[in-house]
């Protein structure tokens, strides 16, 4: 036979290095786009040239060049990064060096090798993406990385595609089952080990800790979600939907930032009043100390390692949110934030820089000297900005040196960041302290889970102002310019050829919005249930089961792994046993030697059936009859070539009558 | 330590390994299965990635980790399963010279429903082994090779049979003693030391013994005379109008015939030095196509040709 035939242990062939290439593609491939350009050209050269070199037998690079390259690969990356270690320098680097070992790869050595370092580098995509998608990459290219393995060790002629395939798949298949039972039951300790490079996690985008023009509405084209909120009964109403995040306090004519706080790190006094509502929040990594909160969060019952800071802002104790957390809050719409205003505040909540926006601090001054309060201010603000020719826009434009002025007297054409800067602006000269707040506003429901996705998009910026008797009170100027966005979100505020088509209310409707909304529920339920399976939901779900302690854990597992594998390992040997060969009149047969051996009279070795049945029946003239019938029936079944199950029929009976 | 450890390991092996002469079916409970070099490194991959995954708290790092722990818990029985449950016999032996290598064929039988790749097959102790596939239900032989030194049987050594795959991360092994042996002639001496030229027998056992079977020459054939008599090459060259089948007649040793003589070697020489000789002799008079006998202390075969004859007398020389 063919498949007999003897393999040499020679180097590879040439088919399983093309399906190396193949493999190796597919593994590099998503992180080209995360490479310098240099790199990535590298990268996808390589990858030609020795696909080329293979179809082609174009001898390897000679050692010195190789040399080189990795060098020159070392100083490329140290230039490009300033560091060949951290998330995505270190990535770099490995995905530039699994190329270049393509340039001398040629022993199984070698491509052992290989496989481990692409099992590894398919471990690294996870450090950018853990979306849902990225399960079915890791089941495909573990697969694809698992048959090359497989090619690995087949030395000679390469196996053909189809049986290395099958073995992978079915090596991975069944390898499913196992990897969900260790990643339940594998106690999870809380990270970080050693600590995670400062570039950890997925680069994101998001509210800054600055606010400049253009700040707030480039964020609108993101549908990234920020986070998800799940009511525990009462949802509140569109209007009190402010989702608090950094405030800014200082300006210096053109952007906000928060500016320095010098002993102001107590929370301030806060009076909540009225119901409230209780929520949990599933807050999207960040990379800042930022936790959001709907105003205002109640002080019991915060996360452990968070804090409220002097502006009231929910803020980790330490550290930055690097991974998705979850948290329950209870805030209330009805408060009075800091009563009472210390003085050094006061003087920080109406600074501006003297010469910058002459025209706004010369019209708020003519307000001040007509006005009869604070509140009368606010009023006439918010009046001007309704009745003005004010318009709410996602591209504004450009702005001079006095980007206050500009727009209040001239463009009158901005985003929320124009309106919520002016206004403070305009408060100030006034006399009145203000500061800039950024957060989102609004949300939108999914009806599938029955809850809330509040996304990049719904990031917004407004205004709070002291006022005495009330304290900071929250003023919306892009309410007063845009009602609908406050109600009904961006998408109904906007003229719908600025907007991008998640928002577009025209596309709104239909299935494609029902599909987004049923993915997104899976999304957050992978997010919740999978990535989000940690120490704490570990212990929460195994301790359902009696399953408490790490050692419980350990047990349980290497119990469960043991009878799987037994199971599994069984059905494997049955399948390398020798098949049944014993046709139907056979077995039928044995069942009668059986019988005729417990009588004490067994068939010997090589004795057919007719000599058998003729020293039965010599022995036993009482059988004689019956035991010829039944070989005669046992001859016709088995050799001559008939109706089977007919001649199978008369032989059991034939059989049955045969009565020792 | 892990030497005196792998040591022991195969002395336990080598006594739950019995000798039998038929087909060997590899029994499960005698395949032993250890990882491999490139298991070691697999698991040093794992414990890199979930030192990873536990600092990074990456949950898809976890699942890949898991993933590949699985499939390596699992290549051990494809591994332990690709080896399992074959059968392997030995053939025919062709005999040699010694210093030649022996060719032991061996036949691996898969009589299941599950094929089986890359299954090596060497000596124990040899580093070079062997690789073959063999389809389900199917078969394969290959050869292993074992040089010779000595005269006499040379039984076929512990065989390992072997393999790693899919992953190459276990090696799976199984010794097997088949009870086949090798005949080795002895070497050859060099030629040059002249062989006796007539066949005379004074005073030399055999030469004047009644009925002592040297060929003389062809008759016809007579009814009753012994079917094996009949020269049947002849035979088969003529067509049968041209006579009756010819008859070989044996007689007294005659003239051409040789006479390969123990006895007349220089007594100084050693046992090994004149089997030597004499195997010379045979595959000299064998290939110059005369007829030969040969004497040995206590063992005489009469004059004759052919491989069935130069074997008898090589064998009579190597277990002498």
């Amino acid at each position: 036979m063919a498949s007999a035939a003897q393999v040499p242990q020679a180097a590879l062939s040439r088919l399983v290095v093309l399906r190396l290439l193949v493999v190796q593609t597919a593994v590099l491939a998503p992180h080209l786009p995360r490479l310098p350009p240099w790199a990535a050209a590298l990268v996808a050269m390589i990858l030609v040239w020795r696909t080329a070199a293979t179809l082609r037998s174009w001898p390897m690079l000679a050692g010195w060049m190789r040399v080189l390259l990795t060098l020159g690969a070392f100083v490329g990356i140290y230039a490009s990064f300033g560091r060949v270690s951290g998330q995505t320098a270190g990535v770099a680097l490995i995905t530039v060096m699994a190329a270049l070992k393509l340039t001398e790869l040629k022993s199984r050595r070698d491509l052992m090798v290989m496989v481990f370092l692409l099992y590894f580098l398919l471990v690294t995509h996870f450090l950018f993406s853990q979306a849902l998608w990225t399960a079915a990459y890791l089941l495909a290219a573990a697969t694809l990385i698992t048959a090359l393995l497989i090619d690995a060790n087949h030395p000679g002629a390469a196996l053909p595609l189809r049986v290395v395939a099958a073995m992978a798949g079915g090596l991975v298949l069944r390898a499913v089952p196992l990897m969900a039972l260790i990643f339940v039951l594998f106690p999870r300790i809380p990270g970080p080990i050693w600590g995670l490079p400062a570039d950890a996690g997925a680069a994101r985008s998001g509210l800054s800790d600055s606010m400049a023009p253009g700040a707030i509405s480039e964020l609108v084209g993101s549908d990234a979600v920020a986070f998800r909120v799940r009511f525990d009964a009462a949802v509140p109403p569109p209007a009190a939907r402010y989702w608090r995040g950094p405030s800014f306090l200082r300006f210096d004519g053109r952007s906000w930032d928060s500016g320095s706080r010098a002993g102001a790190i107590d929370a301030p006094a806060a009076e909540l009043r009225g119901t409230g509502y209780g929520y949990e929040l599933t807050l999207e990594p960040t990379r800042t100390p930022w936790l959001f909160a709907l105003d205002l969060p109640a002080r019991q019952g915060l996360p452990d390692d968070a804090l409220i800071n002097a502006d009231y802002q929910l803020v980790l104790a330490r550290g930055e949110v690097r991974e998705r957390r979850r948290y329950r809050l209870q805030s209330y719409p009805h408060y009075r934030l800091q009563p009472s205003l210390p003085g050094a505040l006061r003087t920080l909540a109406t600074a501006l820089p003297g010469a910058s926006n002459p025209r706004a601090q010369a019209l708020a001054r003519q307000w001040r000297a007509a006005a009869v309060s604070d509140a009368a201010i606010v009023d006439r603000a918010l009046r001007m900005f309704r009745e003005q020719p004010f318009h709410y826009t996602l591209s504004p434009p450009l702005l001079g040196r006095d980007p206050v002025d500009a727009f209040l007297f001239e463009t009158r054409r901005g985003f929320c960041e124009h309106y919520a800067s002016s206004f403070a602006v305009l408060m100030r000269a006034a006399g009145i302290p203000a500061r800039v707040v950024t957060g989102y506003q609004g949300g939108e429901r999914n009806a599938i889970g029955d809850y809330w996705i509040v996304r990049q998009s719904d990031a917004h910026a407004w205004t709070e102002v002291w006022l005495a008797g009330r304290g900071w009170a929250r003023v919306d100027p892009t309410a007063a310019v845009a009602p609908e966005r406050i109600e009904r979100g961006i998408g109904s505020a906007i003229d719908s050829t600025e907007l991008p088509d998640f928002l577009n209310p025209a596309l709104r409707n239909g299935y494609r919005f029902d599909l987004r909304a049923r993915w997104d529920w899976l999304n957050a339920r992978w997010n919740q249930w999978v990535l989000g399976y940690g120490p704490e939901l570990q212990d929460d779900f195994l301790r359902r089961f009696g399953i408490g302690e790490w050692r419980e854990m350990i047990l349980v597992m290497t119990a469960l792994l043991t009878l799987m594998l037994s199971a599994f390992g069984l059905l494997l040997l049955r399948r390398s046993t020798p098949r049944q060969r014993d046709d139907a009149p056979t077995r039928a047969w044995r069942r009668l030697q059986r019988r005729l051996a417990r009588a004490g009279l067994p068939q010997r070795a090589p004795e057919g059936a007719a000599d058998y049945a003729a020293r039965i029946a010599a022995a036993r003239p009482d059988l004689a009859s019956t035991i010829t019938a039944a070989a005669q029936r046992y001859i016709a079944a088995r050799y001559v070539d008939s109706d089977d199950s007919r001649d199978l029929r008369a032989l059991k009976a034939a059989i049955a009558r045969v009565r020792p | 330590m892990i030497r005196a450890l792998r040591r022991h390991l195969q002395d336990w092996i080598a006594t739950r390994t019995p000798r039998v002469p038929g087909p060997w079916l590899i029994d499960r409970r005698r395949v032993y299965i250890v990882p491999t070099r490139y298991g070691y490194g697999y698991g040093l991959l794992l414990l890199t990635m979930l030192l990873g995954a536990m600092n990074y708290s990456n949950s898809m790092a976890f699942a890949l980790t898991f993933l590949l722990a699985g499939i390596g818990l699992l290549a051990m029985h494809y591994t332990h399963g690709n080896l399992v449950n074959l059968s392997v016999a030995a053939g025919a032996v062709t005999p040699v010279f010694a210093g030649d290598p022996a060719h032991f064929p061996l036949r691996i039988v898969n009589d299941s429903a599950r094929p089986r790749y890359a299954i090596a097959m060497r000596w124990q102790h040899a580093p070079a082994h062997t690789l073959v596939d063999v389809a389900a239900g199917d078969a394969a032989t290959i050869e292993l090779l074992q040089p010779s030194q000595r005269r006499g049987w040379l039984p076929a050594r512990r065989i390992a049979v072997s393999t790693e795959f899919p992953l190459g991360l276990f090696h799976a092994w199984t010794w097997v003693e088949l009870d086949v042996a090798a005949l080795v002639y002895p070497q050859p001496a060099a030629p040059g030391f002249a062989a006796p030229s007539g066949g005379r027998g004074d005073g030399q056992p055999g030469a004047d013994r009644p009925g002592s079977e040297e060929f003389v020459g062809l008759r016809s054939y007579q009814a009753g005379d012994p079917l094996r008599a009949i020269d049947w090459k002849r035979m088969a060259r003529l067509h049968p109008l041209q006579g009756p089948p010819q008859v070989k007649q044996f007689g007294e040793a005659r003239a051409g015939s040789l006479w390969l003589d123990w006895h007349s070697l220089p007594t100084a020489w050693s046992t090994e030095q004149r089997l030597s000789q004499l195997a010379r002799w045979i595959v000299d008079a064998e290939a110059s196509g005369r007829s030969y006998g040969l004497r040995l202390p206590r063992l005489v075969r009469e004059p004759g040709r052919g491989d069935g004859h130069r074997h008898a007398c090589l064998a009579a020389l190597a277990l002498f």
